[in-house]
C-alpha cells in the first residue's frame, strides 16, 4: 500500500475511525437487546404454558424463574452459555439466566483449589453481593414502605 | 401480545444496559447488583408489580425482580408478624429460586469441568 494518500483519504479514514465506537456500540446494543428480549420472551412462553397446565399466575411464575436457573446452569456447564454471553452481553447477564451464570461459571473454575474455598465459596463471587444488596435493600425499603405507607 | 411485550422489555433494559457497559466504567457484577437494589426501591414505591402486569416475563425475568421478590417479602412478612415477619420475609421469598441455583451451582461445578 502506498505512503502518499490524498488528504480527502486521510480525512475519511479519520471520520471511520470516529465513527468505529459508535458502530460496534449500536452493534453491541442490538446483540444485548436481542438476547436479553429472547430470553424473556422464552419466560413468557415457559410461563403461560405453566398456566395453561392449571398453574396459577405466582407459581407458574417461580417454577419459570427455576427451570430458567437450571437450564442456565445445564449450558453453562456445557460450555454453551458463555458463547451466549459472548454475543449478548448485558443481555446475557440481566436476565436471571446470567445469575445463575454467575453462579455456576466460577464454581467450576475455582473446584481445582478445593471443594470449601474453591467450589464452594466461589460459588458466591457475585452471587454473594447480590444476595448481600439485595436482602439489605430490600429490608431498608420494605420497611420504609410498610411503616410510611 | 404479550410476548411481544415481554421480548420488548426485557430487551430495552438489556439494551440500555450494555450502554452502560460499553460507555461506564460499570462491571456486569456492578450492573446487577445496581439492577437489584433498582428492583427492590421500585418495588416499595409500588411500581413494580404494575410492570410484571404489564410486561409479564419481560419484567419477573430481569434480575431486578430478585430485589422486588425480597421486598415485596418483607412487606408481607411485616403485614403478618411484624418485624421478626419482615427480618424473614426477604430470604424466605428468594428462598425458591436461590436454593436451586445454590443446588444446581454446587452439582454443575462438581460434575463439570469448564472449556477451554
Amino acid at each position: 500500500m502506498r505512503e502518499r494518500e490524498s488528504p480527502q483519504a486521510k480525512r475519511y479514514a479519520r471520520l471511520v475511525e470516529q465513527e468505529k465506537p459508535v458502530i460496534s456500540l449500536v452493534n453491541n446494543v442490538f446483540k444485548a437487546f436481542l438476547v436479553g428480549g429472547g430470553i424473556c420472551l422464552l419466560g413468557e412462553i415457559i410461563k403461560s404454558t405453566l398456566i395453561a397446565r392449571g398453574f396459577t399466575n405466582d407459581i407458574a411464575g417461580v417454577w419459570m424463574s427455576i427451570i430458567l436457573v437450571f437450564s442456565s446452569a445445564l449450558l453453562t456447564g456445557l460450555g454453551v452459555y458463555d458463547e451466549v454471553g459472548r454475543y449478548g452481553g448485558a443481555g446475557s447477564a440481566i436476565p436471571i439466566t446470567g445469575f445463575a451464570n454467575s453462579i455456576v461459571a466460577p464454581s467450576m473454575e475455582f473446584r481445582s483449589e478445593g471443594a470449601i474455598l474453591g467450589l464452594a465459596a466461589r460459588l458466591f463471587l457475585i452471587a454473594g453481593p447480590v444476595i448481600v444488596y439485595g436482602l439489605v435493600s430490600a429490608t431498608g425499603f420494605g420497611l420504609l414502605r410498610s411503616i410510611f405507607k | 401480545m404479550n410476548y411481544l411485550l415481554a421480548f420488548l422489555f426485557g430487551g430495552a433494559v438489556c439494551a440500555v444496559g450494555q450502554v452502560v457497559l460499553d460507555r461506564t466504567r460499570i462491571k456486569q457484577a456492578d450492573l446487577m447488583v445496581i439492577l437489584v437494589v433498582i428492583g427492590s426501591f421500585i418495588s416499595a414505591l409500588g411500581f413494580y408489580n404494575p410492570l410484571v402486569k404489564t410486561f409479564g416475563a419481560g419484567a419477573s425475568v430481569l434480575v431486578a425482580n430478585f430485589g422486588h421478590v425480597m421486598t415485596q417479602g418483607v412487606i408481607k412478612g411485616f403485614a403478618e408478624n411484624g418485624l421478626l415477619g419482615a427480618l424473614e420475609g426477604g430470604i424466605i421469598s428468594a428462598a425458591p429460586v436461590l436454593g436451586v441455583a445454590i443446588l444446581i451451582g454446587f452439582i454443575i461445578g462438581l460434575l463439570f469441568r469448564p472449556k477451554g
